[in-house]
């Protein structure tokens, strides 16, 4: 279970708060999405998680225990990060990318041999993919690289910062999938960053929608999605109805 | 081969060794501070800026000057520690040339070093904090291998200023490949300035490929490229290290000291071969700047040179009166006694003046035969002299006395300096009494009816620990007095002339056998 409690933080000493007040509780085992505009807070919101950003103010729990509390590094290598720039290391290859936490955690080297395949599997990446260098990949291939990675130590939590971002639909499509299958194979808590509200919908169990660094509402996709009293809710959540709508409109004059 | 060239050859193993162990622990001493200073402006925005900017500043100072100015800074230090503990350090040679090499070689490092840290993406910097490394872990497994090939591109520039720039630690003491330039520069000994270019030029490239093996392996990650590439250079250190280490019993050695010019060189060629007869260990400190010649024989880093009464007298003792000469010479040798401990063996014979000369044909031509006649017709004519007189008090006094005031001054290599009247750039030069150049290019000497310039007696100066070594002094005293101003013209001139050029130690041999000794 991730307990957001009360966090606040702000870059400009307090004139504009990236994060104001929120609290949020994610289940074990659920799917949440938290979706918002560009400045809305949520990657801030996301790396407090991990320690990547320290609130000002308020504290975050991970099973219980507060993560201001631990090492950052070790904490780190519990929790999968995977995040749209990807970050592959260039000087390693794809082998040595994916191994490289379980390796910071001194695993022997076999073993990490044999989670390297294991991992290129669940990502649907061939296994001869191990000894490629990141340049010879495509921008899907690096983002499943990015996945693996963030899996290798066998976390418990996942944290996607919008990692299917820059891709193209086709294979934002396929990725997104293998995550959800990947999230309910393993037992994860994954929270998920995107402003594509369709994505969540279609992906998390639980949707949590920021503005202005607050949670305006947090409940199930279909629970939002039927309507909320708050306009900046309803503006956001109506989107993907919208969208579907004059699609159908589109298929029907074509059809007709 | 010809003579000459035959002649740098051999001194090659011992210039080239020196200059490579200079250059290699100037390199490596500026990767061991650089590196660590880089990195710390990388991470602090507050401390890359100044040290950037000090880094820039030392670069602006010509290396040669910032050379020289570490002499009298560790001369300083090493007068501080001779008093706190008991034992002073050699300010001239090695360290000098080191320490400003060092600083030298670090803007390359730095900048390079700064620009490759703080040139990563910086999604993989979040990537490596996001899998669980520490800040070192982050450091040594992807920021140091990411950001080595631009840093190797700096240290490769670094290498080459390096090499470029340790041709200048001659003049402060330090044998390097600018032994050549600097002695085939003043005596007219142009296969001498390019073997000493040459031999610098291709060390550079050679080294500079080696590192660019480097280089290439850190940016492909290609092992054998980088083992390759330190094997060679490791290699090439020891190779031209070798002749420098010698095992077994040293014979004592002595080290004789030369400023820069002509006569000098052969007068230490006299010394170093009686010495070396003797059968003691010469060490030859050629080239060195005036001021520091003094300095060098006062604190004991050379054991013996010859300088010149009106020099110390006005120069290092900093008297404006003019005393006749056997009173000068006498109140001279006490009061370096006393002041420096430094011992006056005595004058060798001859007298190297600063005179001032003319072309023949152009001083009659405007009636001139003495300073007083030269006077009036100054200003409009133009004053060449070498690169120190017209800093000196001579030339002050001179000045004054006769109130000379030329159209123009300018200051030349002596050699060029001789070059530049006979070709009529300057009309007068301030020309040296002893030089064979003034009979050779038939200038005349205008007399000096005041007697404002001092007498310039060449005499023989012991440093301090030297004093009471007999067997040395009694190799060196025969030279005493017999050296006539005649005889050192000619062995000037036969290395200073155009054809059928002596290197320094062949006039010397002639000069010894001409006056019997």
């Amino acid at each position: 279970m991730i307990e957001l409690d009360q966090l606040s933080k702000s870059y400009d000493g307090g004139r504009s708060l990236a994060l104001d007040d929120v609290s949020l509780t994610v289940e074990d085992g659920a799917f949440l999405a938290v979706v918002g505009a560009s400045g809305s807070g949520k990657t801030t919101l996301l790396k407090t998680i991990n320690r990547l950003i320290e609130p000002d103010r308020g504290t975050v729990r991970v099973a219980g225990e507060a993560v201001g509390d631990l090492d950052p590094a070790l904490l780190r290598r519990r929790i999968g990060y995977a995040f749209q720039g990807v970050g592959l290391f260039p000087h390693m290859t794809v082998a040595e990318n994916i191994g490289v936490t379980p390796r910071l955690l001194g695993w022997p080297d076999a073993e990490i041999a044999a989670r390297v395949y294991e991992l290129l599997e669940m990502v649907d990446l061939p296994r001869d993919y191990a000894a490629r260098m990141p340049d010879a990949l495509s921008g899907g291939q690096r983002q499943r690289v990015g996945l693996a990675r963030a899996l290798a130590a066998r976390p418990k939590v996942l944290l996607l910062d919008e990692p299917f971002g820059a891709l193209d639909a086709v294979t934002r499509e396929a990725l997104g999938d293998a995550c959800r299958r990947l999230h309910e194979r393993l037992g994860l808590t994954t929270v998920l960053i995107t402003h594509d509200v369709l994505e969540a919908a279609l992906l998390a169990d639980r949707i949590a929608v920021m503005h202005a660094g607050k949670v305006l509402a947090e409940g199930a996709p279909a629970e939002l999605l039927a309507g909320h009293g708050d306009p900046q809710v309803r503006a956001l959540m109506d989107s993907p109805r919208r969208q579907a709508e004059r699609v159908a409109a589109l298929m029907e004059l074509a059809d007709g | 081969m010809d003579e000459r060239l035959a002649g740098a050859f051999r001194l090659l193993p011992d210039y080239l060794g020196w200059h490579v162990v200079l250059s290699a622990s100037a390199l490596a001493l500026g990767l061991v501070l650089g590196l660590p200073l880089a990195l710390a402006a990388a991470r602090s925005r507050r401390f890359r800026w100044p040290l950037l900017a000090a880094a820039s500043l030392i670069q602006t100072i010509p290396s040669l000057a910032l050379l020289a100015l570490f002499y009298p800074l560790l001369l300083a230090l090493s007068a501080v520690s001779e008093v706190t503990f008991g034992h002073g350090f050699r300010a001239l040679g090695f360290l000098p040339s080191l320490l400003a090499l060092t600083l030298y070689s670090m803007l390359p490092i730095l900048r390079n070093g700064v620009a490759g840290l703080t040139g990563l993406d910086p999604a993989v910097t979040e990537a490596a904090r996001g899998v669980g490394m520490t800040s070192r872990q982050q450091l040594w497994l992807v920021e140091a291998p990411l950001a080595a090939p631009v840093v190797m591109a700096g240290v490769r520039t670094s290498a080459v200023w390096v090499i470029g720039a340790a041709t200048l630690s001659t003049p402060v003491g330090q044998t390097s490949l600018g032994d050549y330039i600097f002695a085939g520069l003043q005596t007219e000994n142009w296969i001498f300035v390019l073997f000493g270019c040459g031999a610098a030029a291709v060390l550079a490239l050679i080294v500079d490929q080696l590192l660019g093996l480097i280089e290439t392996g850190l940016a492909r990650r290609t092992r054998w490229r980088v083992i390759a590439g330190l094997a060679g250079l490791v290699a090439g250190v020891a190779l031209a290290a070798a002749p420098l280490v010698s095992f077994g019993p040293q014979p004592r050695a002595y080290v004789v000291g030369a400023k820069n010019f002509s006569e000098q060189y052969i007068l230490a060629e006299l010394m170093a071969a009686r010495l070396e007869r003797s059968g003691a260990a010469v060490t030859r400190r050629n080239n060195l700047g005036s001021a520091i010649a003094f300095r060098a024989v006062a604190s004991g880093e050379i054991d013996a040179y010859v300088d010149y009464s009106g020099t110390l007298w006005t120069g290092v003792l900093g008297h404006t009166d003019m005393p006749p000469r056997p009173v000068l010479l006498a109140r001279m040798s006490d009061e370096l006694k006393r002041r420096f401990g430094v011992e006056t063996l005595g004058p060798l014979g001859f007298e190297n003046a600063y005179a001032l000369a003319m072309r023949r044909d152009r001083a009659r031509a405007l009636g001139v035969s003495s300073i007083a006649d030269l006077a009036p017709r100054a200003p409009s004519l133009t004053l060449g002299s070498d690169l120190e007189f017209l800093s000196r008090p001579e030339w002050t006094t001179l000045r004054d006395a006769y109130g000379l005031k030329f159209a123009g001054e300018r200051r030349f290599q002596p050699t060029f300096m001789y070059k530049a009247v006979g070709d009529g750039t300057v009309d007068v030069i301030s020309a040296f009494s002893s030089d064979g150049r003034i009979a050779a290019d038939d200038l005349v000497v205008l007399s000096d009816p005041k007697g404002a310039i001092p007498p310039y007696d060449a005499v023989l100066l012991i440093s301090p620990r030297r004093r009471g070594d007999q067997a040395f002094l009694a190799t060196l005293r025969p030279l005493v007095g017999k050296v006539p101003v005649e005889a050192m013209r000619e062995a000037n001139y036969a290395v200073d002339r155009d054809q059928d050029k002596q290197d320094p130690a062949q006039a010397a041999r002639a000069l010894a056998t001409k006056l019997g000794l």
